[in-house]
This record gives C-alpha cells, structure tokens and sequence, in this order.
C-alpha cells in the first residue's frame, strides 16, 4: 500500500473539471485507489464519490493506492495535484 | 404589434411563429420487478446509450464551440460510467425490487443531496449536473423524446432564456428560422453557433422576451437586432420582402460559391474558411472556400490528458489538407493561455491571461509541446499546400526564433529520414498592435500577414469582448482599427509579400467594401458566410471601394462607419 497526504490548492477544490481529471487519470491504474478527506473515504475512480467528498480549496487529503502499480498511481496523482490540475494558483 | 431590442449577433431575416424552448420534466412510475436482471440489463443498455449520446455531443461541441462547453458533457459521461454510481442503482433494483427508472432516481437524488447539503456553491451547483444525466438516462428508458427540442415540428424562429450546447445540439436545425435569445452576448456560444450555422439570432433581448406565447407571429431583424412580436401590416409586407430578396440573394450566391471571385474591375480575391475539425473542412468546401485562411488547432490539444505525437497531429492535418487538394491551408499553430485548462501542459495561471504567456510566447518557451506541431506541419507539407502561421507574435526576434525551431525540425526531419518540404510559406497573425504598427520592418522576415480583428480590435480598444458592458467598443469596425489594416496592407504590399483577414470582420457584409478598399488580398471567414460575401466582393469595383475606405478612415466610430456603408450600399445586406 502506498499513500501521500496532501494539500488541494485549486481555488474551487475538487470541484467538475479537477475531479473529471483527477478520476480519468485514477483509471489508468490497475490499482485500487482511495481518497481520504475528513473522516469520509472515497473511490478514485468514482466521479460521484469525489464530489461527494465535498474536497474544496485548502483542504488536505490523503491518496492511499493499492494494487501491482501502487507507487505510480501515487506518483501520477500527486502530480496532478501538486500542478494544481494544470492551472497555476 | 410590440418590439423587443436585443444585440443583433448574426445577420439574417426570418419570419415566422415563436417556439418557447422549454426543457421536458419527466415523470417517473415506480413499480415492482420480477425479473432484476433484466432490469439491470435495460439500465446498463439506457447507460450505454447515453454515453453514446453524450460523446457524440462531446465531439460536436468540441468541434463548435470549444472546450469549456465541451468539458461539461465529458464530465457527464464520467457520471454514467461511475462505478459507485452504476452499483447504488443496481442495489436499489436488487434489494427495493424496483424499476430501473426509480432506482435511477432515487441513487442520483441520493447524491444530488449530498451535494445541495454542502456550503461551497460549486458543488452545490454540480447537483444540477446529476439531475441532468439522470434525466437523459430516464428519457431513453421511457422511450421520451429528447428533451423541448423533440417538440420542434413546424420551422419556427427558437425562443429561449438561454440555450445550453446540448440544447442547440439537438434541435433540428432544419426547422430553426433563427434564435433569440433573452440573455447573453455577441459572442456567447448560441451567437457563435448561430453564425457558423448561418441562422439569424438576436441576442441579450432581456426577460420580457420569455413573456411571448408560443406560437406568436414573429420578425426577427438579425441585422439591427430587432424582435416584432405580432407584426402590422406595413412590417409583414416590408420585412417580407426584404427577406425574400435576401433568400433569392443567398440562393444566387450559393450558386455561384465555387466559382472565383473577381471584383467587377478584374482583380482577384481569395475567399476561405475558418475552420477548426476535419468535418469543418468538408463542410468549407462545399460552401465554397477556396482554401483555409486559419486552421484553428486547438481542437487536437484541448479535451485530452496526454500531449498528442507527431504522427497523430500529420494524420489530422494531412486529411484536413487532402480535403482542399492544392488549395492553400494555413496552419495556425497552437494559440492557448492561461486562461485554457489544459492538464498535461502545466500552464501557470497568470493575473491577466490574455497579456500573458499565450499563443507563440508559449510555445517558444515550450519546444516540447512546439516541435512535434511544427514537424507534423512539415512533413504534411511535403505533399500538400499548407502553411504555417504563428498567433500572438509581437516583434521581430520572436519571429526568427520560432523560424529557427522550424529549421531545427527540418533537419531532424531528414535525419529521421521522412519526408519532408525544403520550403514552408511562413506567415504571422496581427494581432498585437505592436506587430500592426511595426508591419513594415516585419515583412521581410514573414511571407504573409493574416489579420485577426478579434483579439486586435480588444488589445486596441482595451475592451474585453467577452464584457458586455464594453463590448460595444471593441467593435471591429472603428476606424482605429480599420487604420491599422491600411498599415499592414500597405507593409505588405510594399514588401511583395500579401496580407489577409482571419477575423470575424472579414466576413460581415459592412466590412467588405472597405476591406477591399484597403487593398486586402485575402478573406477568410466561417464557412456560412462565403458565397455571399464572395457576391458581395463580384458586384464592387476597386476604385469604388477606395473611395468608401478612404471617407471611411475619417469617420469617428464604429457606429459611423456602419451607417456610412449602409448608405452608401442600401441592399448590402438584401
């Protein structure tokens, strides 16, 4: 199991666009993948499940990746994140 | 008879009854099923469906209006594909014993009030999102049709508080006369939409226009942005001719699209397309362009999460080639900013995107992102008519380093032992004022100028076109601008070189008498708009056009300039 905690900097959160991202780029890994903000945990993969988790600007999640490409699907997420889906803040 | 006022933002007359554009409320029954797995089987199909639905609205919003309109309906089918989604459905069906449709509702209201529950308004916002999916995967479960579009059944001019792409999308646009629209600008997307479409459309006509019954006898005056609701008399006979010498005009003229044009004193104009999709290059030559005079790129970058190859950028640009045979297509390179979402690229937001990194700046500080376009473009080169052109350059070094990285990419080209031209004709967009002042110390180092009257007419007038509020003073029209064509046609000119219009300008009928007095060599224009302009530029001489440029470059606005032509030309649009 591989996990990074980070810190959402986009100034809507996880909102349409930034989820749409994040859970495309998820499903191009084989390996489970889960987000925790708060107390609640959600599937990457699950658009649904990301906004649900109501993840807005400051806040600080954890990625937890389980599966064969664990340590890339971290990588690749965190990446994504850290660039702030490709805006800048 | 009353008369509502609007932005007029596509040219055209129509005449006809009202359709009040209203989306459907579907009722869901909810009943007990025997046989779940042919419950869950109807869902998965009606799942399917909708996203077949919702990708082929995704490309052609892609392809017509962009990205941002195009992200929405991506992130629609990321919904019905969601994996917890489809699961709460399928529990709903298996333990409730419940119809699909209910099932459906229940999950996604199971959701939707997650997300009204919670403070941020974004997300509050996205519960409409679900609703909306919910309601088209319901509407294909019952067999309903569509959504108020189905409701289209006679030609009708489309009434609407504002229309979403998926809603213009499925009208059928055999039976629009046109659009009017209560909010919005010129450049909103039902105004974009309506112009490629060739449809008059009114925009910005404000609340009392929802108050019209349907089915109203209406007179939409797309060219002064005028609504006549239950017309007189005098208006129906007045408005009815008018349209019919414009039908008969627009009738003549596609008759006469494919052949040339040569204005009444014998010179040669090119008249070409803008497009930006391989369907869109079908689509230009049968309204006869001669050419494209802007390939917009953008497409092949935008909606994606990886940088598109080299290979698959010369597939695209070599079919889209292939379309005009020897005609000329010029290549705009990739023209984004901050203001674009693009992921893969990593673009810093900036305070001012549209004074910031964008267009060639980008892509010279880029060489990876640069590079394959630029050996895409000379390899299909190689075969086929095309040039480039680079947006957004504002002097002289950024030309020479953007001609040298295309060197570079040459001779990688031959090392890599693909086939390549040894010349590409090499041009730059105007769009700078900086680059229209200077147009005579750039015109040695370019081939040709193309002039994009959008973004020049906001850098000059520094209004943002997008703000209605001053958006009626980055009319492209105002001598200002009109001054600093004369600039770069005279630059041009006196270095052998020739100068175009890519801009919406060059294809309005009040712009063309003056364009072509400034000595413009080529027009390019969507593609709607080519036969009429091509008749327009047949039926003026040169010397005429002079003079109306010259009394024109005196005027003091916008406003001027277009009641000056229309005097001069009283059936220009008719």
């Amino acid at each position: 199991m591989a996990e990074i905690t980070l810190t959402v900097k986009h100034e809507v959160g996880l909102h349409a666009r930034p989820a749409s991202l994040f859970v495309q780029k998820a499903k191009q890994y084989k390996a489970d993948i889960r987000v925790k903000y708060g107390d609640t945990v959600g599937n990457a993969k699950s658009i649904m499940s990301m906004l649900t988790l109501g993840v807005n600007q400051g806040a600080i999640i954890t990625i937890y990746a389980q599966g064969e490409d664990e340590d890339q699907a971290i990588v690749g997420l965190s990446e994504l994140v850290e660039s702030n889906f490709g805006e800048a803040v | 008879m009353r008369e509502l006022r609007g932005l007029a933002a596509s040219n055209g007359i129509a005449i006809g009854p009202a359709f009040l554009f209203k989306q459907v409320e579907t009722q869901v029954a909810r009943y007990q099923v025997e046989d779940k797995a042919a419950e869950i089987e109807r869902l998965s199909q009606a799942l399917k469906h909708a996203s077949q639905e919702l990708d082929s609205i995704y490309h052609q919003a892609l392809a017509e209006t962009g990205n941002e309109i195009a992200a929405i309906f991506q992130f629609h089918i990321l919904m019905l594909e969601d994996v917890e989604f489809i699961e709460k459905i399928h529990a709903k069906i298996e333990t409730d014993s419940i119809n699909a449709e209910a099932a459906l509702k229940d999950a996604g209201e199971e959701f939707a009030r997650i997300l009204e529950g919670m403070e941020d308004e974004y997300f509050r916002a996205r519960a409409l999102d679900i609703k909306d999916v919910v309601g088209r995967v319901t509407r294909i479960l019952l067999k309903v049709n569509g959504n108020g579009a189905g409701k289209l059944v006679e030609p009708s001019i489309v009434i609407a508080q504002d229309l979403t792409p998926s809603d213009t999308i499925t009208l059928d646009k055999s039976l629009v006369l046109g659009f009017c629209i209560a909010q919005g600008g010129p450049t909103s997307h039902t105004a974009i939409l309506a112009r490629e479409l060739g449809l008059p459309a009114i925009v910005g006509l404000g609340a009392d226009l929802l108050e019209i019954l349907d089915g109203s006898r209406l007179i939409l005056d797309g060219n002064e942005g005028i609504l006549i609701v239950d017309p007189n008399q005098e208006d129906l006979v007045h408005y009815q001719a008018l349209h019919e010498s414009m039908r008969v005009k627009v009738l003549k003229a596609r008759q006469h699209a494919q052949e040339p044009v040569y204005t009444k004193d014998g010179r040669r104009i090119e008249v070409a397309a803008n497009i930006g999709s391989v369907a869109g290059a079908k689509n230009a030559v049968d309204f006869g362009a001669e050419g494209v005079g802007l390939l917009r790129t953008e497409f092949i970058y935008l909606g994606r999460t990886s940088l598109p190859t080299e290979d698959e950028q010369f597939q695209i640009y070599r079919e889209i080639a292939e379309v005009f045979g020897d005609k000329p297509v010029i290549l705009r390179t990739l023209d984004i900013g901050g203001d674009k979402e693009v992921p893969y690229l990593d673009l810093p937001k900036e305070a001012n995107p549209f004074l910031g990194v964008r267009g060639l700046r980008l892509c010279l500080a880029k060489p990876d992102l640069f590079e394959p376009q630029l050996k895409a473009a000379l390899r299909v080169r190689a075969t086929q008519n095309l040039k480039i052109m680079f947006p957004m350059v504002t002097n002289k070094a950024e030309i020479r380093l953007a001609k040298a990285l295309l060197e570079k990419c040459r001779q990688d080209l031959i090392r890599e032992n693909k086939p390549v031209a040894e010349h590409i004709e090499t041009g730059i967009m105007v769009e700078v004022p900086a680059v229209a002042v200077m147009a005579d110390q750039l015109a040695d180092e370019v081939d040709f100028f193309s002039i994009g009257t959008n973004d020049l007419s906001q850098y000059v007038m520094a209004a943002d076109r997008t703000n209605n509020a001053v958006s009626p003073l980055a009319e492209s029209l105002s001598p200002a601008i009109l001054r600093l064509v004369q600039e770069v046609v005279r630059a041009a000119h006196a270095h052998g070189k020739w100068a175009g219009m890519c801009g919406e300008l060059a294809g309005e009928p009040l712009a063309i008498p003056i364009l072509l007095g400034l000595g413009l060599d080529e027009f390019s224009m969507n593609a709607p708009t080519i036969p009429l302009a091509k008749q327009i530029i047949r039926s003026l001489s040169l010397e005429e056009t002079q003079q109306i440029a010259k009394a024109a470059l005196q005027l003091e606005d916008a406003q001027a300039v277009k009641a000056f032509v229309k005097a001069q030309f009283p059936g220009i649009y008719a």
